[in-house]
């Protein structure tokens, strides 16, 4: 078991540990804060110009990362995308084998609500229309 | 500590004093990081108006917030940047949520750890939260290789990187006893 008793710092913010880790960093408040609001991209077409028809579907992509354990990423297909605990460790084993699986497909909205639930979780997750 | 196991419908594990007060630590510097990337939204009048918050529109500068609320497209910045700011308040408010129902049910003083579905999906978000932070502070790049000046077991990399093996067997042993729950 390690040993906890140190202290350790994540955090530049009222960080008073002067050569601690990341007091250096730069918390980007100040220079970007006016930042320009930007609308949602409009749906885009193709690099042929071909209309893309909207209803073509989009995926859900989880990246590997080597931080995130096998066991939480098999729980997190369970339990937040509902797949069954096969089809789940499948997934999971996909993303550590091959560096990314589709975890899952559908309209656009329905994929960025998959997005952020997976990212809320912690999970390296993106989007993309299916190809 | 005693890791983590199903009881009577409920997760149950013991910590030390010291345990419980790097994880509140921990986690709170977790939040601040967080609070930090909300302070930088805009302050938009109409946003303010109608109820709906606004996110930044520009990845986080800090390497470990951006890891915590990555882009929502691995390729187009122009959908990313629009998806961010929709969707990254809700990202920071939902880890926040976990966040404050880990340190809720955390004992601060040591001890008996007893936990609901509701507080264990928490805890296994918040404590991947601050594995997530402290792997990029670490440069953690491979599954199981140490990352760079662990080593020296005097420096503060090496007390970090002990705190993340410790948090990733915490947060296995919870995660272990969910899925056999």
């Amino acid at each position: 078991m390690a040993d906890v008793g140190g202290s350790v710092r994540i955090s530049a913010v009222g960080s008073a540990v002067g050569s601690g880790v990341g007091s250096d960093l730069d918390m980007g408040i100040g220079a970007d804060s006016g930042a320009v609001m930007t609308a949602p991209a409009p749906e885009k077409t193709g690099s042929t110009g071909a209309v893309v028809a909207p209803d073509v579907p989009w995926v859900t992509i989880v990246w590997n990362d080597p931080v995130n354990l096998m066991s939480y990423v098999t729980l997190v297909f369970q339990k937040l995308l509902g797949h069954p605990r096969p089809k789940a460790e499948a997934l999971m084993l996909d993303v550590h084998h091959k560096g990314r699986a589709t975890v899952s497909s559908g309209p656009r909205e329905k994929m960025e609500a998959d997005v952020a639930k997976l990212q809320a979780a912690g999970l390296w997750a993106t989007m993309a229309r299916d190809s | 500590m005693r890791p983590f196991h199903r009881r009577f419908g409920r997760y149950s594990a013991s910590l030390e004093p010291a345990e419980a007060s790097l994880i509140a630590d921990l986690v709170d510097q977790v939040r601040q990081l967080l609070a930090g990337r909300r302070a930088e939204a805009p302050s938009d009048p109409l946003a303010q108006l109608t109820g709906m918050t606004l996110g930044p529109d520009s990845k986080p500068t800090d390497p470990a917030v951006a890891r915590l609320l990555p882009d929502f497209h691995a390729e187009d910045a122009q959908l990313s940047s629009g998806l961010r700011v929709l969707h990254e308040p809700e990202l920071i408010a939902a880890k926040d949520a976990a966040a404050v129902k880990l340190l809720d049910s955390l004992p601060r003083g040591g001890g008996p750890v007893r936990l609901d579905d509701d507080a264990a999906q928490a805890w296994i978000a918040a404590l991947n939260d601050v594995r997530l932070a402290l792997g990029v502070r670490l440069e953690i790049t491979e599954d199981d290789t140490p990352p760079p000046g662990v080593d020296d077991t005097e420096s503060p990399q090496a007390a970090m990187y002990a705190t993340y093996r410790w948090l990733s067997a915490v947060q296995d042993s919870l995660v272990s006893a969910m899925l056999d729950g």
